[in-house]
């Protein structure tokens, strides 16, 4: 029985000799954390995924008890489909979201380029005083901005909510430029300067170039936050320019709560943009982490 | 025919005056090397040739003509920065033609051009390849391409070698002089290390504190630096500063009396001194020489053999003294050793650092790297 047990030490020894304690511990730790940021994923997901579930559930279902066991239907999709025009309100959102972001970036590159290649002793305050403005609840200038709207009228216009999406995420959009500008060596832009590039030029044929991925994620960044914004949509908007979060709450009010109706509309309201940040994460990760890697 | 002048040229940021008064001219095809310690002003004074930085007042002339007021294109000058700044997105064919595409010209034109650049600097296997793809030879030779392909009246070089390593430096500074003698261009070159302005230069430019300190070929500053800054600045190793005291002063010299007691007559210009005035007395490694009692002597304190040369620093009087002797001297650390110097080989300074002029012009001073090349024709 001894010898058994000798042997068998023996030879688990050099197997357990080959992993050193340390590398065991990092491996212990690369799985602790594997874990931990699966838990995290789950928890994140989880009420989308109950969404989506609950999107292919009858009402009955989707008010009764919690379960994954049922018999998925299209019923809500079909009835969401049938009292309102999806395809109407995902193109308000389209065009409101992209048209903002380019209006944005069109005014943020030349702002983020003499911020950052001409800064004055003012650059850094401005710059804090435009974020500054993202702190303020929207509701506060509802009125003011409404009363605007309402006089020019812009009210559940396209172009309206444009400019609200384009004002309310220029601060941000700016910012993010001028910290990508700035990493950029100032001395490719003097070489650009000796070399006869004027300020148009030096911004399309260097800048612009140099820091697409910068401007690439900076851009998803506001085409997600103009997506996803509710607020200024809901206010400002009733039907003609209604994007899809308008959509989302059209079911939500008059007759009560039908969860799976809802629930139905949200996820193809959420669908194009999950679609679009999956295909496009890698750039975003890139370009968020543009200068830190560098 | 391009000729540089700059007439009382200053530049402050605020109230920092970085650039305080710089009269210079820079006569055609030579080559002009502006050195100095870091933060003295010369890669500023080069960025405002270059238009990259504002003139706060006095006149910079090309040719006679005023640029102040000319931008950095305008000027028709090209500048090689020291981090070689070349485009990261473009090729090195698309980097070259860069000014010719922005100028307008046609692509045929700009390909000729390109080429031709590539040919005097050997890069036509490279001419597709992105700059990543290079290495730091390379890229520094595709910047002075960019620079050779705008066919620029002066050529502007920022520090451009400080990033290469010790051997590739020594080879692109075979290759930067002899691309001056093949462009037949003026050039001006910054740099922190006195061996390259020493090797290169036409004319040198020491630069201290935003003024110029004094200009003169290699050998002149060499020989007959003006005051102390240029005298411990120029030379490697650095010139050794011993105190002397004036015993007597005349047409003839000025005779001084050295630490450890002995005497030495140095033929400098002695009508501004004074007997009993202290001086400084500069002696270069190179000019010590060991013998058996000499004026000066001193224990060996540190011995670095280089072969060739062995430098000694010796302890004297609390100071350590360079002395270059032969690679083969036998001295070891602790060792007492006795040194002297021919005294038309030394300088003296007065109080304010000021340098007493030499009696007699040392027969190279005014030599200039073109004399150089106008004996070797005359010799072959």
């Amino acid at each position: 029985m001894t010898t058994t047990a000798g042997t068998t030490t023996a030879t688990a020894a050099p197997a357990a000799a080959g992993i050193s304690p340390a590398a065991r511990a990092q491996r212990r730790r690369k799985v602790a954390m594997a874990i931990l940021g699966w838990g995290v994923a789950l928890i994140i997901f989880f009420p989308i995924f109950w969404m989506i579930l609950t999107g292919f559930k009858t009402e009955a279902d989707a008010i009764a008890d919690p379960s994954l066991i049922f018999s998925p239907t299209l019923e809500s999709y079909t009835e969401v489909q049938s009292r309102a025009d999806y395809s109407k309100f995902a193109w308000n959102s389209v065009v409101v979201s992209f048209g903002s972001t380019l209006l944005a970036l069109l005014i943020a590159i030349p702002s983020a380029y003499s911020m950052a290649f001409l800064p004055t002793r003012r650059t850094r305050g401005t710059l804090l005083w435009m974020l500054s403005t993202k702190m303020l609840p929207s509701v506060g200038v509802l009125v003011p901005i409404y009363l605007l709207f309402r006089d020019f009228g812009l009210l559940d216009t396209r172009t309206g909510l444009t400019i609200v999406y384009t004002l309310m995420n220029l601060p941000i959009v700016v910012w993010m430029l001028y910290t990508f500008f700035k990493d950029l060596p100032r001395d490719i832009l003097e070489a650009g300067r000796m070399d006869g590039a004027g300020t148009l030029q030096e911004i399309w044929y260097l800048l612009l170039p140099l820091t697409l991925p910068g401007i690439a994620s900076t851009g998803l960044l506001s085409v997600i936050l103009s997506w996803n914004e509710a607020f200024w949509s809901l206010n400002l908007t009733t039907s003609q320019a209604a994007p899809l979060t308008a959509y989302i709450a059209s079911f939500s009010s008059p007759e009560g709560l039908f969860w799976a109706k809802l629930s139905a509309a949200s996820t193809m309201a959420i669908a194009p943009i999950l679609i679009f940040g999956w295909l496009t994460q890698k750039q975003m990760v890139r370009g968020l982490t543009f200068g830190a890697v560098k | 025919m391009a000729t540089l002048q700059l007439n009382q040229v200053t530049k402050s940021f605020g109230d920092t005056h970085v650039i305080k008064g710089v009269d210079l001219e820079v006569k055609d095809r030579e080559f002009v090397v502006f050195v100095g310690p870091s933060g003295c002003g010369k890669s500023t004074l080069l960025r405002m040739i270059a238009g990259l930085e504002s003139t706060s007042s006095g006149d910079l002339l090309i040719d006679g003509q005023r640029i102040n007021d000319l931008g950095p294109a305008e000027r028709g000058l090209a500048m090689v920065f020291q981090s070689y700044a070349l485009y990261p997105h473009m090729t090195v064919e698309d980097n070259m033609g860069f000014s010719l595409k922005l100028a307008g010209v046609s692509a045929s034109e700009r390909r000729k051009k390109v080429d031709e650049a590539a040919r005097i600097l050997q890069l036509d296997p490279l001419l597709k390849r992105k700059p990543k793809a290079l290495s730091g030879g390379q890229r520094q030779r595709v910047a002075i391409g960019r620079a050779i392909v705008r066919n620029p009246s002066i050529f502007l070089f920022d520090e451009p070698l400080s990033n290469l390593d010790a051997a590739l430096r020594v080879q692109m500074r075979i290759e930067l002089a002899r691309l001056h003698e093949e462009l037949q261009a003026t050039m001006i070159y910054v740099t922190h290390d006195q061996i390259e302005a020493m090797t290169m230069a036409d004319k040198i430019v020491v630069l201290q504190g935003g003024i110029v300190e004094q200009v003169g070929s290699p050998m002149e500053l060499y020989h007959h630096p003006r005051n102390r800054f240029v005298a411990g600045f120029i030379g490697s190793p650095k010139m050794n500063f011993l105190p002397a005291t004036v015993r007597s002063a005349g047409t003839q010299g000025v005779e001084v009396g050295l630490p450890g007691g002995g005497t030495a007559h140095i033929p400098v210009v002695g009508s501004e001194v004074a007997e009993g005035q202290a001086l400084e007395l500069g002696v270069r490694p190179e000019h010590l020489q060991l013998t058996g009692k000499g004026p000066l002597s001193g224990r060996v304190s540190v011995l670095e053999r280089l072969g060739g040369q062995t430098s000694l620093y010796v302890e004297m009087d609390g100071e350590l003294i360079t002395l270059m002797a032969d690679g083969d001297v036998t001295y070891r650390v602790g060792d007492e050793v006795h040194f002297g110097f021919e005294p038309g080989r030394a300088h003296l300074f007065t109080a304010d650092g000021m340098a007493l002029e030499s009696l007699e012009r040392h027969p190279l001073a005014s030599l200039t790297r073109q004399d150089n090349r106008a004996a070797n024709e005359v010799g072959a």
